[in-house]
């Protein structure tokens, strides 16, 4: 290995040490210790309480609806803005980006201001029995809204990039489009596909601001694990609040895991072809 | 960009398919994109220019926004400076832990924000690692200013790093260490060298920082106490008014946000026609592995 010249290494890598040090790791050093502090019963009772847990499955099932749609939504949305010319695209293209850059808890109030029953599609969908605001669906409306950049923006590239020779060699072959898309395009796709897939679940694991509006936050039915956490905080149980804040940390970073091993295969599949 | 088209009939570019696939992704997104937008600029000015300009003047709301742009001046500078520190060390450098050190970083990108307003609780709290220090010596980090500016920081720490590393990384340390074998300072290197050739990249870091401070939500609401007219930031503040059934001052709040959501995208995108962001992780990292394996 070459000796390296340039100067700089105490000084930047001694503020990027410090910084992650004092912003990042202290404080979750810090509630890993609080969680830990509770003995393993006491912390499984916790998180083991029929709410913790109601809420764990409003949570998990309303992310996995969300990222369902969200695979198809955005999937489209990526191969209509890379496949199609047409009046406004660059427009779409850009407000993709909306659901990054709106505040979370401007999203929310806006989000129940529509699906209320006296609003927008509210009032559309109340004739039908299909009550969005204060249930169920209104946690996957909002999930859908916060984490729908995720799966356009990693699918995006990688259509753009896209080999045109192999569709033809497929079209040469007789393929039609349904089944060269199937069997051609799809596993091209898939290791970016997986990755915003995960990076989307995960976005909507953790969501709080727009979903708190729109929940109703109903013990048991509609209230997700961060606002139990955030609840038992209110209420001054810290432990409580740590133990289920734990919770959610050890899913981020088994989300962060899987992540990363998608991204890494996706690396190797990408470069193998 | 878009490839090439070599023969004109790909896969999907039937007339009906394209019509249905245009059609239903844009009837989806106007829904559940555009509407939130229209709904916010229509409850904002619904009770006429009046209500709205009264909402906008009222002293807790001026306080609000004093938070906000408080937090955003504070923190945003700081993220700058350890965005730019920590790319300068991880792609100017080889040194053990190297690869660590990245995925600690990304580590915020991927925790609640409510993790980071509890974690925060732990450390400076009374019932936290340095909470009874602080009071016998009183000093007030959280439900204050400070609090709210760590739980910011914590939140946006990688928003800055993350633009500039791929792009340094790609760029390579040639440049530099040519400028220092002809004798230039580390500085002068560091600001006639390499922030000329990042200063697209870093501004569009810097910017989404900037919004993602601005409006960050739940973070901020654990560790700042609401405090009306005190610790509220104007997320906070249209909390507070939306559950106070004042539907209308809370839109009129939320309109600034909105209106700093819409100058955002389109920084983002003018700056992107200058080559900064859209980084395909994925593709961009393919390549450089493809790079790496067939030379």
């Amino acid at each position: 290995m070459k000796r390296n010249v340039l100067p700089g290494l105490p000084l930047s890598l001694g503020i990027t040490l410090f910084y992650v040090g004092l912003i990042v790791v202290l404080p979750l050093a810090a509630l890993v210790f609080k969680a830990a502090s509770l003995g393993p019963a006491e912390y499984w009772a916790i998180v083991s309480s029929p709410r913790a847990v109601a809420s764990y499955r409003v949570t998990v099932l309303s992310a996995l609806v969300a990222t369902a749609f969200n695979l198809v939504f955005g999937l489209a949305l990526a191969w209509v803005l890379v496949r199609y010319r047409f009046p406004g695209r660059r427009i779409v293209d850009a407000i993709v980006d909306l659901p990054f850059a709106l505040p979370t808890a401007v999203a929310g109030i806006a989000l129940t201001t529509l699906f209320a029953s006296n609003g927008w599609f509210g009032s559309l969908l109340a004739p039908l029995g299909i009550k969005v605001a204060y249930t169920p669906l209104g946690i996957m409306v909002a999930m859908c809204f916060t984490s729908l950049p995720f799966i356009v923006r990693t699918v995006q590239p990688v259509l753009e990039d896209l080999d045109p020779a192999l569709e033809e060699a497929a079209q040469s072959l007789g393929g039609s489009d349904s089944a060269i898309f199937v069997r051609v395009i799809l596993p091209l796709l898939m290791p970016a596909l997986l990755a915003g897939l995960s990076l989307s679940f995960a976005r909507s694991l953790g969501e709080f601001g727009a979903i708190i509006f729109i929940a109703g936050n109903q013990p048991m039915e509609t209230e997700i694990t961060a606002l139990l956490a955030f609840i038992r905080l209110e209420e001054y149980d810290y432990q409580a609040a740590a133990a289920i804040a734990s919770v959610l940390l050890i899913t981020a970073f088994l989300m962060l895991a899987a992540t990363n091993l998608l991204q890494a295969r996706a690396l190797r599949y990408t470069a193998r072809s | 960009m878009t490839p090439t088209r070599r023969k004109p009939p790909r896969v999907g570019d039937g007339p009906i398919i394209r019509r249905v696939l245009i059609g239903t992704t844009l009837f989806f997104g106007a829904i559940l994109v555009l509407a939130p937008l229209i709904v916010i600029a229509v409850e904002a000015f619904g009770q006429g220019l009046k209500a709205y300009a009264a909402t906008i003047a009222h002293p807790d709301t001026r306080h609000a926004i004093f938070m906000t742009v408080a937090t955003a001046l504070i923190a945003v500078p700081v993220n700058t400076a350890f965005g730019l520190a920590a790319a300068w060390a991880i792609t100017k450098f080889d040194f053990w832990g190297r690869r660590a050190l990245l995925v600690v970083i990304e580590i915020p990108f991927s925790i609640s924000p409510i993790v980071a307003g509890v974690a925060y609780l732990f450390v400076y709290g009374l019932q936290g690692l340095f909470g009874p220090m602080l009071e016998a010596a009183d000093i007030k980090i959280l439900f204050a200013l400070p609090g709210i500016v760590l739980a910011s920081m914590f939140v946006t720490a990688p928003f800055v790093a993350r633009e500039l590393i791929p792009l340094m990384q790609a760029q390579g340390r040639d440049l530099e260490e040519a400028a220092t074998s002809l004798g230039a300072s580390g500085w002068r290197t560091f600001f006639s060298v390499t922030l000329p050739n990042v200063k697209w990249a870093l501004l569009y870091g810097v910017v989404l920082c900037n919004a993602r401070v601005m409006g960050e939500f739940g973070a901020v609401s654990v560790v700042s106490g609401n405090i009306r007219g005190q610790t509220n930031t104007l997320p906070l503040h249209i909390e507070l008014l939306y559950h106070d059934y004042q539907a209308a001052g809370a839109f009129a709040a939320a309109s600034i946000l909105a209106t700093l959501a819409v100058v955002t995208i389109i920084a983002k995108v003018a700056l992107e026609r200058r080559g900064a962001g859209r980084r395909p992780a994925l593709a961009a990292a393919a390549k450089e592995q493809n790079a790496g394996t067939s030379s």
